[in-house]
């Protein structure tokens, strides 16, 4: 729902090391989107897509990779990969577990 | 349009005190654009391409001035709550029998924030406490930026306690770090004991649940077993207060976490 929020930040990240590698125009960004991030890739690109206009970004090829979620289990620290908050741990069937992976939208890199 | 979500038309967002006669409005100013740019030929062609590996959290804005409030609030020793639930959970209500019940002890100062309206914050400060309101128009959520300048308005006092409640909202606040002490989710038992795993990311970033308006438990198909079961699958550091604001009970709970929190 917030997409729109975070494709600005992306943008105003991008100005900001346009500005330090003096250049005007990047031709790559690479966006890794965490599967548990709770934002909807889709969604993304669509506000990606309007906010890059007149920006350094605006003719970048958008590359969007999904992380996985990855969960730990509390009783036996088996890691696996999870779809959500609550599955429980797929080797011991235990239900409490932490989140380590996926939760998070990183810009990976610009290619200019 | 609300920079944020997208929708409706940005009525900007308000700060105000209850009292205040003065409307002054402060314009959210979350994003500008730059579109100043400059269309420069190149007469030459660039061979090689370049890489920055930025590995840059994107949500790190919110997140870098919600550590200033953080080590504002620390630096002052407040603590500093984060109340969020759906609405009508009974935050308010816990808010001003809290100020009424533990005021003389605990000095308490509030940011309030909803859609629209003063009626929070004017119910918090004919409870007896300093409270500021910020109207966020068609937002959904508090974030860093609004909490920070509306400490500022607040003369916060050391050794006290602040508490900010949300706008009544289970999904977006959870994604926005205030710089807060603690997280306090609030679900009453008139709302779906299986809430917890249809908003997860609400109750994995809290750490205190409140089960609020237990003495209407004997009329509804709600079970605090299951709704507690199904939250410490999201979240099994979580820790449960169940209470009644309207009858009193269980509530001395909260105000010994306040306490042992401080």
């Amino acid at each position: 729902m917030h997409e729109l929020s975070i494709a600005t930040n992306i943008v105003e990240i991008a100005v900001e090391e346009a500005k330090k590698a003096q250049v005007q125009d990047f031709s790559e960004i690479v966006l890794e989107v965490g599967a548990l991030s709770g934002i909807v890739e889709e969604a993304l690109e669509f506000a990606m897509a309007e906010a890059v206009k007149g920006s350094p970004l605006r003719n970048a090829k958008r590359v969007l990779i999904t992380i996985q979620g990855k969960a730990r289990c509390n009783q036996c620290m088996q890691e696996f990969i999870t779809p959500d908050h609550f599955t429980p741990c797929i080797e011991c069937g235990y239900p409490y577990t932490d989140i380590v992976k996926g939760k998070d939208l990183i810009i990976k890199s610009l290619k200019y | 349009m609300c920079g944020t979500c997208g929708c409706g038309e940005d009525a900007g967002i308000r700060i105000r005190k209850p009292g205040d006669h003065n409307d002054h409005s402060h314009d959210g100013g979350h994003h500008h654009h730059h579109d100043h740019h400059h269309d420069h030929d190149h007469d030459h062609h660039h061979e090689h391409s370049h890489e920055i590996n930025l590995q840059v959290n994107v949500l790190s804005k919110n997140n870098l001035l919600a550590e200033r409030n953080r080590g504002y609030f620390e630096a002052r020793n407040v603590l500093a709550l984060n109340l969020v639930s759906s609405p009508g959970s009974g935050k308010t209500s816990l808010l001003e029998r809290t100020i009424k019940e533990t005021g003389d002890k605990t000095q308490y100062f509030v940011i309030e924030g909803d859609q629209q309206t003063m009626n929070d914050a004017e119910r918090i400060a004919a409870a007896g406490a300093s409270a500021i309101q910020i109207n966020t128009g068609n937002g959904c959520h508090l974030d860093a930026e609004m909490v920070n300048k509306a400490f500022k308005e607040l003369d916060i006092q050391d050794g006290s306690v602040l508490i900010i409640e949300n706008v009544g909202n289970l999904v977006c606040p959870s994604m926005f770090d205030l710089g807060e002490s603690k997280r306090v989710v609030v679900i009453s038992v008139t709302e779906g004991d299986d809430k917890p795993l249809k908003y997860p990311t609400m109750f994995e970033t809290a750490q205190l649940c409140i089960i609020n308006k237990t003495d209407l438990t004997p009329y509804v198909d709600f079970s605090i077993e299951k709704v507690k079961d199904a939250a410490m699958r999201v979240n099994h550091h979580l820790e449960f207060i169940e209470m009644s604001v309207k009858t009193g009970d269980g509530i001395k709970a909260w105000y010994e976490w306040i306490e042992r929190n401080r």
